[in-house]
């Protein structure tokens, strides 16, 4: 066996009162595709920020070709030839492809045109050099991203979560990408949760869980289940099975709605259509910059669309094209927003305080002034019915985990009894057992006669959730699929714009 | 490879009280060292000057009464300000709305220098709040409609409103019986403010800025508005999700600012100056800016940092009679103090984390 | 026509002290960083500047004395914001109150002192031409900072430095994961910004107007902030912004030498009236300043 390129050796970080990482060791082999696989929260995030140099592990060892080093800075790291991909990509909107590598690797800008476009050629990364970063779509940035590590000749090129941001047939062109550098020496650590991708890929696979290194596995002997089980330590749980319940009344009526957007960076919506009815559930796949956030403000009411514009937007059989979030909420809207601290949630305030945000017409006001004691009660029960763990009602909502924030938000929307619920992304971060919980009480919810909206950028969550499906791509909504009829392909398809298909 | 060791700020689990309390005095602490020293720099005995500043201002019962009549117009522009601040609105230009409420509420006696009545001051007042609203809202119009940086308008505005100031003084409001001064005719008994203390200037308006500090306890820390506003200034995005108009907040801030510092200005004129004079723009504007920070942006707080800042006022004054310290003095002590005070708060949210470990050797693999 | 002649010959000197004052600034908010006490910067560079001056030091360490004392002070704000992560806006106003108090402070034994400006250089076959000649029968310094705008566009445009610090300000945590020092970068170009505030205020106090006065610099450092936006963070529309403020604050003498009955309060309002005015129809183009603007102005930088 060949000497590892990278070893770790007993790699342990705490953060407060969180083993992100406990004794964790690892071995990539010059060459190797090498997984780390684990839910969120397991401790992969925090492993690439030591390997990084991002932050410093508080116990243990880093050797890399058998010499320890310590990993100071991500410079250090890149001295040393190690490359990262990250999922939110590390580019600049305001510059050029050109601009963007010139800050990571020395040479003329015309040099380096040239450079980009034959490594292009080579591993199938084509992009135009000179193109702003803004005007990309996702899946060009990530070749930017990946084009600016090649260049810089790595010896180590670390991926987080790559196939997240990208439709099902270009995730086949990166394996593609990826196995040609590995035939050229190159090591890859790919971080990821998808276990199919982690079979057709990975050479190895190690598999954390808690912080801990739970198995070190070739994946090609392992079926996806026995993977899933080492990877959360128990049997995956089934999904709730959709059964069909009677359709009720239209409760969203969205018909040719177009916004352009303010944002010069934004994505403009175009004539977007789509409806939901009570006891069923629709889901808005796509990958993401394609105008799910401009979507999610507008039915929100956070965009309020313009008095002359044209379209229908009505909830409950009101016209609300022009009310504001809090109106909406009034005919029984509620909506779960993607980003849970600083937008569902004010994280320097109490829980307490974060139920009156939108529940405050639960009796929490009256003549003007903040009835404490309703807020307060209204609090306890929502973390009480929800599994909520936290030290009470008084704990500052940034204090809490992701997947418990987002229980509280969601409890929260919940007890508004909303006849129309809308979620952006409702499991994205949250660890396995709480994304359990939360797509549970959404089918039990429509079970019950409730209207929901989910967007997702996770297929296997809307194929698991949906009724109907339709794709948002580049600001336009795809016609509506049926989910027990539609293949993933079909969506996959449509999320890269390759065609307008309906029914 | 040597690791060059820096502490670590990291962020606390939550805000630490005893440190938010503390602050305040850790700040005025700093402050005073580094200030002693540069007294001690120009040949002023830091002691003497220590003495009068922070002492002297209270072994009288008229040096005393000063310090309150000061405090009242600080108290009451930094509650205003406070307002917006915690909403992330920052008016600071409150020294200009001071001097449009001085000049509305100089209007009166101007125009009527014979009028009498118990309506007099009263109404007084009222128009040099209004005169410091309207100030304002032409910063929250700029900014709401215009997009325009409320920092940087109301700033202008402030240098505007000493110009429109001056041209009054020197030009239609100047008191023809005055020997050429800029200043307005002396204002009718009935303009002036009842005395709260024999003896002392201090009037009714220090009452007036204690219940205008109770109405914002209730309004920032019970009703349904102030905690819009408080959103607003900590998650914007979680006030547009709840529906809080950010349009509303940026006016109420504004216009709650800017009407308590108008009506400061009133009783500015209507109290201890009793006629309208160039010399009323003292800075108090800009000084509520470090009193409402120094009080936490809490109303509590800033009626013992208004107490605070009118010490330092009074005590500036003796300290430049006694020890012959240059006027200049307090503002250093203002600005050092504030600047003491927002290094103080930041580890209310973090902590400085030393490293434990600082391994120096290179090992092999075994 | 003499009011013209008069606006142009002292339109570049008066348009000085904003140009350096707005340059410096411009490259504090390119790292991401809002320094909002200009005005204290300034004043304390023209105190520190008029000081040496006065007691014989000669114009050039003047000037580098002025811009060393006012850098000292934006390093206060520096490690309060930068190492502590304390608020900008409300740090760069102690600065600001602070550095205007201890201008007052050092300057008071000096109040209403003056002292000798430097010559005018004329370009020769140029500065005689009619009407336009004055333009170009101006001080070393105003050649100077010519030159030095020229250079700044050049590196801000131009090099890699100049991409550096537009991807700090637009985004810090990028430009830390491939390996840049950003508190560094941000240190240095608040660190800049303080050295040109103060030789802005040099120039105001020993060589525009060469004598002291508390509160001399009378709100151009605000100016020179507001002056940013109005050039949207683009050197040469600064360098026409802070041209249109000379011509404004000559406008009052040369309004007055035409003899218009224009009371004098509002001619010496009319710089700030002016900034009110544009800062709206600037600003009101929210697009423009989407685009051109830093996107984490403002906002503190943590890991």
């Amino acid at each position: 066996m060949a000497e590892p390129l990278l070893s770790l050796r007993g790699v342990t970080k705490i953060y407060g009162p969180v083993h992100a990482n406990s004794g964790v060791d690892l071995d990539v082999e010059p060459g190797a595709i090498h997984a780390i696989l684990g839910e969120n929260g397991a401790g992969k995030s925090t492993l690439m920020k030591l390997i990084y140099g991002v932050d410093t592990p508080d116990e243990g060892d880093i050797y890399w070709r058998g010499e320890r080093f310590e990993v100071t800075s991500p410079a250090a790291a890149r001295k040393l030839g190690v490359g990262m991909v990250f999922q939110h990509f590390s580019l600049f909107e305001t510059l050029t492809v050109v601009e963007n590598v010139s800050l990571l690797v020395p040479g003329s800008k015309r040099e380096l045109t040239s450079r980009i476009k034959q490594l292009g050629t080579e591993f199938g990364l084509e992009v135009d050099p000179l193109a702003y970063v803004h005007a990309l779509s996702v899946g060009e940035r990530q070749r930017v991203e990946i084009i600016r590590c090649l260049l810089a000749d790595p010896k180590l090129l670390i991926l987080d979560e790559p196939t997240s941001v990208l439709p099902p047939q270009s995730v086949e062109l990166l394996f593609d990408t990826l196995r040609r550098l590995a035939a050229t020496g190159v090591s890859i650590l790919f971080i990821s949760h998808k276990l199919e991708e982690i079979r057709s890929i990975c050479t190895h696979a190690t598999i954390l869980r808690g912080g801990k290194v739970t198995g070190n596995v070739t994946p090609k002997d392992f079926d996806a289940h026995q993977l899933a089980t080492m990877m959360i330590g128990r049997n995956m749980p089934d999904p709730a099975p959709a059964k069909e319940v009677e359709k009720g009344p239209l409760l969203l009526d969205v018909a040719h709605v177009s916004l352009p957007s303010e944002d010069p960076f934004g994505v403009s919506l175009e004539d977007v259509s789509l409806e939901v009815r009570g006891g069923e559930i629709l889901g808005i796949a796509g990958v993401s910059g394609n105008g799910q956030s401009e979507l999610a403000a507008v039915i929100s009411g956070e965009t309020m669309l313009p008095r002359a514009a044209d379209g229908r937007l009505s909830m409950m059989g009101t016209d609300v094209r022009t009310m504001g979030p809090a109106a909406r909420r009034g005919f029984g809207f509620a909506f779960v927003p993607e980003d849970r601290l600083g937008q569902g949630a004010v994280p320097q305030l109490s829980l307490t305080k974060n139920s009156i945000l939108t529940a405050h017409s639960k009796g929490m006001v009256a003549r003007g002034m903040i009835r404490g004691g309703r807020a307060t009660e209204f609090t306890r029960t929502c973390i009480a019915d929800n599994d909520v763990r936290t030290p009470g009602a008084s704990a500052e909502a940034g204090s809490l985990s992701g997947g418990n924030l987002q229980k509280f938000i969601i409890g929260r929307e919940l007890m508004l009894e909303p006849k129309l619920l809308f979620l952006n992304q409702p499991t994205w971060g949250v660890d396995i057992g709480a994304a359990t919980a939360i797509r549970k009480r959404l089918i039990e919810l429509r079970n019950a006669g409730c209207a929901i909206l989910v967007i997702s950028e996770e297929l296997e969550e809307l194929f698991e959730l949906s009724d109907h499906m339709q794709v948002l791509h580049d600001g336009r909504l795809s016609g509506r699929f049926k989910t027990s009829e539609t293949e993933p392909e079909d969506i996959g398809r449509a999320m890269i714009g390759a065609e307008e298909a309906a029914q | 490879m040597t690791t060059f060791a820096l502490p670590k700020l990291v962020r606390r689990e939550k805000a630490s009280l005893p440190i938010l309390v503390a602050a305040p005095f850790v700040a005025l602490l700093a402050a005073a060292l580094s200030n002693l020293v540069l007294y001690a720099a120009i040949g002023v005995d830091p002691f003497a000057v220590f003495y009068a500043m922070l002492i002297e201002p209270f072994t009288s019962y008229f040096s005393f009464s000063e310090v309150l009549l000061k405090a009242g117009p600080l108290l009451l522009i930094a509650q205003g300000l406070a307002i917006g601040f915690r909403a992330k609105v920052f008016n600071i230009g409150a020294e200009g709305q001071f001097v449009l409420g001085a000049i509305f509420a100089s209007a009166i006696p101007v125009y009527y220098p014979m009028a009498s009545g118990a309506w007099l001051w009263p109404s007084m007042l009222i128009l040099g709040t209004l005169g410091g609203l309207l100030w304002a809202s032409i910063t929250a119009f700029w900014r709401v409609r215009l997009n325009a940086n409320e920092i940087l308008v109301s700033l202008m505005l402030s240098f505007v409103a000493l110009q429109l100031l001056n041209y009054l003084l020197l030009g239609p409001w100047k008191d023809p019986a005055g020997f050429n001064f800029p200043q307005s005719v002396m204002f009718p008994f009935d303009a002036l403010l009842p005395t709260l203390l024999p003896g002392t200037r201090v009037n009714i308006s220090l009452l007036i800025a204690l219940a205008v500090a109770v109405a914002a306890w209730f309004f920032t820390q019970r009703s349904f508005a102030g905690y819009r506003l408080e959103v607003g200034g900590l998650a914007p995005n979680a006030a547009r999700y709840a529906g809080f108009s950010q349009n509303g907040a940026i006016w109420i801030s504004l216009l709650i600012g800017g009407a308590a510092a108008g009506l400061a200005g009133a009783a500015e004129v209507s109290g201890p100056v009793g006629q309208l004079q160039r010399s009323i723009s003292t800075g108090y504007g800009y000084a509520a800016i470090i009193v409402a920070y120094l009080g936490g942006l809490h109303p509590i707080g800033i009626v013992f940092s208004a107490f605070l800042m009118a010490t330092l006022y009074i005590g500036g004054d003796n300290a430049m009679v006694s020890a012959g310290l240059p006027i200049a003095a307090v503002n250093v002590f203002q600005g050092s103090l504030l600047l003491a005070y927002l290094v103080a708060i930041t580890f209310v949210r973090r902590r400085l984390v030393w490293p434990q470990k600082a391994t120096t050797e290179m090992v092999a693999q075994p | 026509m003499i009011a013209i002649e008069f606006i142009l010959a002292g339109m570049l000197a008066a348009a000085t002290p904003f140009l350096l004052a707005a340059l410096g600034e411009l490259v504090a908010e390119r790292s991401g960083v809002l320094n909002l006490g200009v005005e204290g910067m300034m004043a304390l560079g023209a105190a520190i500047a008029f000081i040496t001056v006065y007691t014989g030091g000669g114009h050039v360490p003047a000037f580098i004395a002025g811009g060393i004392c006012a850098m000292i002070l934006s390093l206060f704000f520096a490690f309060a914001t930068i190492g502590l992560h304390a608020n900008q806006v409300a740090t760069g106003l102690a600065v600001g109150i602070l550095g205007l108090g201890l201008s007052a402070y050092f300057g008071k034994p000096f109040e209403s002192f003056t002292v000798t400006g430097i010559d005018k250089i004329a370009i020769p076959g140029l500065a005689e031409l009619p009407l336009v000649g004055g333009l170009f029968y101006q001080d070393i310094v105003v050649w100077l900072s010519l030159l030095f705008t020229v250079a700044l566009w050049y590196v801000l445009t131009k090099t890699k430095l100049g991409l550096l610090l537009k991807a700090v300000g637009e985004n810090p945590h990028a430009a830390e994961s491939i390996g840049y020092p950003v508190r560094l970068i941000r240190v240095g170009a608040v660190a800049f910004g303080g050295f040109m505030a103060g030789v802005a205020g040099a120039y105001a106090s020993t060589v525009y107007t060469p004598l002291w006065a508390d509160g001399m610099i009378a709100g151009r450092g605000w100016i020179a902030v507001a002056l940013v936006v109005f050039g949207t963070w683009m050197v040469g529309r600064v360098f026409l912004g802070a041209l249109l403020f000379g011509a404004v604050s000559l406008g009052g003498i040369a309004v007055q030498t035409v003899g218009l009955a224009i009371p004098s309060q509002l001619l010496t309002s009319l710089p700030y009236i002016v900034t009110i005015v544009v800062l709206g129809v600037i600003s009101s183009n929210r697009r423009l300043l989407r685009l051109n603007g830093i996107a984490s102005l403002g906002e503190p930088y943590e890991k």
